[in-house]
Formats: C-alpha cells, sequence, structure tokens
C-alpha cells in the first residue's frame, strides 16, 4: 500500500442502490409482500416477470405461489402481450421488468394488448427516473412522458412503502390497466407518521404551509417533507401536496393548492419534459390560473453514471438541492431579489 | 344443443370425403363474402382473402368449438387475428359460421361500420384481440393458454400468422414462450404467400426454412398446401392429437386463389380491383366451383 492512494470516492456500487438516508426506517420489498397479502384473498392475482423477479421484488410472490408465478425470460414484448392474454380469460396479472424495458421496448404491446382493450392487466416498472446510478440505459427518465398520452392507462408514482402496500389492492381493485413506478429492496418508510391513506386518482395534502406549497410525486414527496422541515426552522412555511396518481391527475386539489400566492414548487423524479411540472402546469393554464411553476426535475438530459447521492445533488433531487431552490426563488439566499418571472428568458414587461 | 354449436366432432378419416366437400362449399362461401366487402372498397387485401379461405374454412366450420350466438362463452376455442390487415378474411369466415350478419358485410370498412378495416375487440363480434400492428397475436396467445391452463379451461388458442409477421421479433419471443411453457393447446397458423408489402418475402426479409425454424424452437411444425383442404383437415386432426408442445400448421397459399382474374396480379399485397372487373371475378369464382 503506497501513501498516494487516491481518496476512495462514491461508486456506482450496483444497479440496484438504496436511496433511503443512513439510518431512515424502510420496509423490505413491499411491494412483493404486499402483492402476497392480496393473493391470499384474490385466487385470480397472477405475476410474471422478464428474467427481473429477484430485482423487482417479484421473487417473494413468486416464492409463496410458485403456481401463480410465470417467468417469460428476457423477452418484455411477449411479457406484456401474455398478461394481457391472462387478463382476457379472466386472471389478474401483475407483470414486472424495468421500468425502460416497460415503456421504451415494449410500449407497443403496453398500448395495444393492455391499454386499448382496457384490461385489467398491473404493470409494475422497477429504477423509475433517477434511481439508479448504471446509467441512462437503466434509468427511466421519461416513462410519465411516454405514458401519460397512452388513453386508458393509471398511472401510480408511489412516495414509499406505505404507498406501495396501499396502492397494490387498490391497483388491482382497479377495472383498467395500471402502471406503478416501483420502489424495491429497502423502501423508505415514511407516510405512516402523517394523517394520510394512498387512494387511487386523490393527491393528498401533507402538511400546510404559508409561504410555499411544494407539490410533488413519488420518492419526491419524502423529500419535500424533509425539505419542509428544514425552511420550517428558518420560518419558512412550507406546505407539501403529494400527488401519487399522475393519471388521472387529482386537478381540482391542484388548482385548490396552486390558486395561491404562495410560491408554487413541483418535485419530480422524472425529466422535466412530461411529467409531473408539465401536467400542474397545464392543469393551471386551462383553467386560466396565471400561477407561475417552479420544477425540481432531472434536465432534459441522458444522465451520468455514478453513485445515487452524487447524481441526486448534481441533478437537484437531494433535500439539500430543494431547499436551496426553494431559497433562492424566495430571494433569501442572495443581495438581490429575484424576479418572480426569473425563469423567463425576457423579462415581463406588461 | 343448438345446431350451430361448432364443431362437427372432426371424427376419423371415415367420412373425410363428404366432410372435405362440405368445407369446400364454405370456403367458396367465404370467397364469395370476401368479393362483397372488397367491391364496397374497391381495393383492399383481397388477394389475401382469397388466398386464405380454404384455412379459415377448416378452422371456422370444422376446427373452432364455438358458440356464434354466445362469443364469450368460457369455454371457446380462441381464434386470434394477428395479421389485422386479415380481417376482411376473417369477417368473411365469420360470416359464414354466423357470427356475423351477412348483410352487415356491406358496411366494411364504413364510418360507423363494426367491421373496420383492421378488426377491433373492443366492438368488432367475435374478435378475441385488436389488430393492426404485427407480431402481438402469438404473445397474447401465449398468455391466454397459460391462463386457460391454469384455471383448468381445455380450450384450444389458434393464432392465424402471415410469413411477413415472422420479420417481427415479437413472435419468436412468443414462439420461445411458448415452447418454454409446453402449451399444447396453441396452434399458430402461418400463412405463407410469399409476398409482403415491399415484395416477395425472400427479397424483404428471408424467413425460411420455416420447418427447420419452428422446429428449432421446440414446435411440432407440419407445413401443407394451405389450398388443399384434404391436405388441411389431415394436418388440422393430427395436429388436435398432438400432446407435449405447441403445434405450428404452414400454410402456402396463393393470393387470388380461386379468381384467375386476381391470381397473377402485379401489386397484389393491397390489391386495386376496377369496377367492371368484379363481375368477372365473381363469374370466374363460381366457375372454379362447378369444376
Amino acid at each position: 500500500m503506497t501513501s498516494t492512494a487516491p481518496r476512495k470516492k462514491l461508486t456506482t456500487s450496483a444497479m440496484i442502490a438504496s436511496f433511503a438516508d443512513p439510518g431512515q426506517r424502510t420496509t423490505s420489498a413491499p411491494f412483493g409482500h404486499a402483492l402476497n397479502r392480496l393473493a391470499e384473498e384474490r385466487p385470480e392475482i397472477v405475476g410474471l416477470s422478464a428474467d427481473l423477479a429477484k430485482y423487482t421484488d417479484m421473487h417473494v410472490f413468486r416464492d409463496a405461489h410458485p403456481d401463480r408465478f410465470f417467468q417469460m425470460g428476457m423477452a418484455e414484448q411477449v411479457m406484456l402481450g401474455a398478461a394481457a392474454g391472462m387478463a382476457e380469460v379472466g386472471l389478474v396479472p401483475f407483470a414486472s421488468t424495468y421500468s425502460v424495458f416497460a415503456t421504451r421496448r415494449a410500449y407497443d404491446f403496453l398500448c395495444l394488448d393492455i391499454a386499448e382493450p382496457g384490461l385489467n392487466v398491473n404493470v409494475v416498472g422497477a429504477l423509475p427516473g433517477l434511481t439508479t446510478g448504471y446509467g441512462p440505459s437503466h434509468q427511466a427518465t421519461e416513462d410519465l412522458a411516454i405514458l401519460r398520452g397512452c388513453p386508458n392507462l393509471t398511472i401510480v408514482d408511489p412516495c414509499d412503502s406505505v404507498d406501495i402496500e396501499q396502492a397494490v389492492p387498490a391497483l388491482a381493485a382497479a377495472p383498467g390497466p395500471t402502471y406503478l413506478r416501483l420502489l424495491r429492496g429497502a423502501v423508505p418508510t415514511v407516510l405512516d407518521e402523517y394523517d394520510y391513506r394512498f387512494e387511487l386518482g386523490k393527491a393528498a395534502e401533507l402538511r400546510t404551509g404559508r409561504d410555499v406549497v411544494l407539490i410533488s410525486t413519488g420518492l419526491m414527496t419524502m423529500r419535500a417533507l424533509q425539505a419542509a422541515e428544514r425552511l420550517a426552522a428558518d420560518h419558512v412555511d412550507v406546505a407539501v401536496l403529494h400527488v401519487p396518481t399522475i393519471k388521472p391527475l387529482d386537478t381540482a386539489a391542484i388548482l385548490r393548492a396552486a390558486r395561491t400566492d404562495r410560491l408554487v414548487v413541483t418535485c419530480e423524479n422524472h425529466s422535466v419534459i412530461g411529467g409531473l411540472a408539465e401536467s400542474v402546469a397545464s392543469t393551471l393554464a386551462f383553467a386560466g390560473a396565471g400561477t407561475r411553476v417552479v420544477p425540481i426535475a432531472l434536465p432534459d438530459e441522458f444522465l451520468a453514471a455514478g453513485a445515487l447521492p452524487t447524481l441526486h445533488d448534481r441533478y437537484g433531487l437531494s433535500t439539500d438541492a430543494i431547499v436551496a431552490k426553494v431559497r433562492a426563488e424566495l430571494g433569501r439566499t442572495g443581495e438581490e431579489q429575484p424576479s418572480a418571472w426569473a425563469a423567463d428568458p425576457v423579462p415581463a414587461t406588461a | 344443443m343448438t345446431a350451430l354449436s361448432s364443431p362437427q366432432a372432426p371424427a376419423g378419416t371415415a367420412h373425410r370425403p363428404e366432410r372435405v366437400e362440405r368445407i369446400r362449399q364454405a370456403a367458396h362461401r367465404i370467397r364469395r363474402n370476401a368479393l362483397v366487402m372488397g367491391e364496397v372498397q374497391g381495393q383492399g387485401y383481397i388477394g389475401q382473402a382469397l388466398g386464405v379461405a380454404d384455412v379459415l374454412a377448416v378452422v371456422y366450420t370444422d376446427q373452432l368449438r364455438h358458440r356464434p350466438e354466445d362469443p364469450h362463452w368460457p369455454d371457446r376455442d380462441r381464434f386470434l387475428l394477428s395479421i389485422g390487415h386479415y380481417a376482411i378474411a376473417a369477417y368473411a369466415a365469420m360470416a359464414e359460421a354466423g357470427i356475423i350478419p351477412i348483410e352487415e358485410l356491406e358496411t366494411y370498412g364504413s364510418d360507423d361500420s363494426r367491421l373496420p378495416m383492421s378488426a377491433m375487440a373492443s366492438y368488432t363480434p367475435g374478435m378475441e384481440i385488436s389488430g393492426g400492428s404485427l407480431g402481438h397475436g402469438l404473445g397474447v396467445a401465449t398468455g391466454m393458454a397459460l391462463g386457460l391452463r391454469h384455471l383448468g379451461n381445455e380450450a384450444r388458442v389458434f393464432d392465424l400468422l402471415s410469413d411477413g409477421e415472422l420479420d417481427e421479433g415479437a413472435t419468436w419471443e412468443a414462439a420461445m414462450a411458448c415452447a418454454h411453457h409446453g402449451l399444447d393447446s396453441v396452434t399458430a397458423i402461418v400463412d405463407v404467400n410469399a409476398l409482403q408489402a415491399d415484395g416477395p418475402t425472400a427479397g424483404v426479409l428471408r424467413t425460411e426454412p420455416l420447418v427447420d425454424k419452428w422446429q428449432a424452437f421446440g414446435w411440432h411444425a407440419l407445413r401443407v398446401d394451405g389450398n388443399d383442404v384434404t391436405a388441411l383437415v389431415a394436418a388440422f386432426d393430427e395436429i388436435r392429437g398432438h400432446r407435449g408442445s405447441p403445434s405450428v400448421l404452414i400454410c402456402d397459399t396463393r393470393i387470388g386463389c380461386g379468381v384467375p382474374l386476381l391470381e397473377n396480379r402485379e401489386k397484389a399485397h393491397f390489391m386495386r380491383v376496377d369496377e367492371a372487373e368484379w363481375q368477372i371475378a365473381r363469374n370466374q369464382l363460381q366457375e372454379g366451383l362447378a369444376r
């Protein structure tokens, strides 16, 4: 060992990395266990995977119900087609793979075999947004953008293990097709500290606040809640509206939250194009509300590989990044008061 | 039992001549139905419909267990039309089988018709899947067969593909899955007319040798002249008894079969037929039956 050994850097380490904070409460494989509980009550529940059972928590179901699990091999197109066929004969399939493969590779099958006939197939996509440091091949940064345009499809982006456990039976109970952005492995457990229940199609105000409202979805709700705590210490009063269902969107709740003098910020683990930010912005514009929306989202880029904490900081998803963004918008960090229209390339003159 | 509940139990070979003649008559009416629809549009996948008519006559009037008056009967055999553009052929056959009223064929491809150019499961009678995009049928058939077996339902699943559709990788994903799961209730039927949108299949993307390919994928593979009803009946009967692996029946068919005027047409994939030619086509079809 020489004394010139380079300083150890954080590394990608694995395809699958936990985004839980050190010491945070977590629940193991909440999706797999929730599916098992549901399967006890509903014999028509079946599971499929495309050679990724182990990495989508489907192995928990496979091991408990081997006769109801169907391995389709690394073949996402036939997995979704077969799931449609199973639904056609009366079963309720949950089909899991990585989000990138469900959306980019097999979209025609999700669209035409499942969504067009309106079948009760539940597609479960792991590694949504930036939840792996493996690089663009596995980072589903645009899955919501792809799927929001698909008629009939219900889309859910859960925050934590509580959301997942409650969403699974709700997705099976919904008659049509659904897409779940899966958080797998050791998943943070956060929402049990709030007066909250997952309701399909409903947003939930997790905390109230007079100065700022964070409209967030997916794991970013966990970060939004942390950011709100931190800002409260600075006497900034921050509300958090959690929007776990991306489609159909709870536009009434969003309009109630955003028709306000508060700073409106959206938070999502997804590209700034085609996800929550644009859903909220269009909701406001279509309703004639002129509220400005500040997006916290991934940039419109293919992202780097690396360690998740590094990447979440770099691309603005960390709690620190949210706090900094809100402070900047409120004009509390710099000497200059930022314009209310800071995002505009040309200052508004009217 | 209702008279229309199919099939006539596939008997042994004892009554085969009568059986074959009955199917040939049905195939003739299917071709006539296809010409009715073709004339409504003046163009379309008419050549394919005439070519595959014998195959569909065997399937719908001899092999498929179904109840025309109860299209959602849970124990029915499923027939999946993976090649959505063959809808004209399927409608012609379903009219013959009593699933679609003959009079409705004249609405083919018209506004608000239940019979669009590419069939839709959501509103076309007797359609199990929505077509249009190729390479989907066999995957859905895989899931149906897995699901039916899981539920203890012995219904069979037929999927009609074309040779051009074998270009689609998804077809081969499904071929592997069917064989891996030992789905002997699945019968794939491949209509080999050796023609696709951009020209002869051999020039667009070579798919031969087909029997070897399917066998290598773990399938029980047979190949017949798809316009020879006797050969088709024998092959389907043989497949009915096969166990342990999925079966594929590769059917070599002639585009426009039964109407010489349309058999040797250039641009046969999506055929245009002049107004004056329809009567000639009908006459030729009738003459062919008499021979």
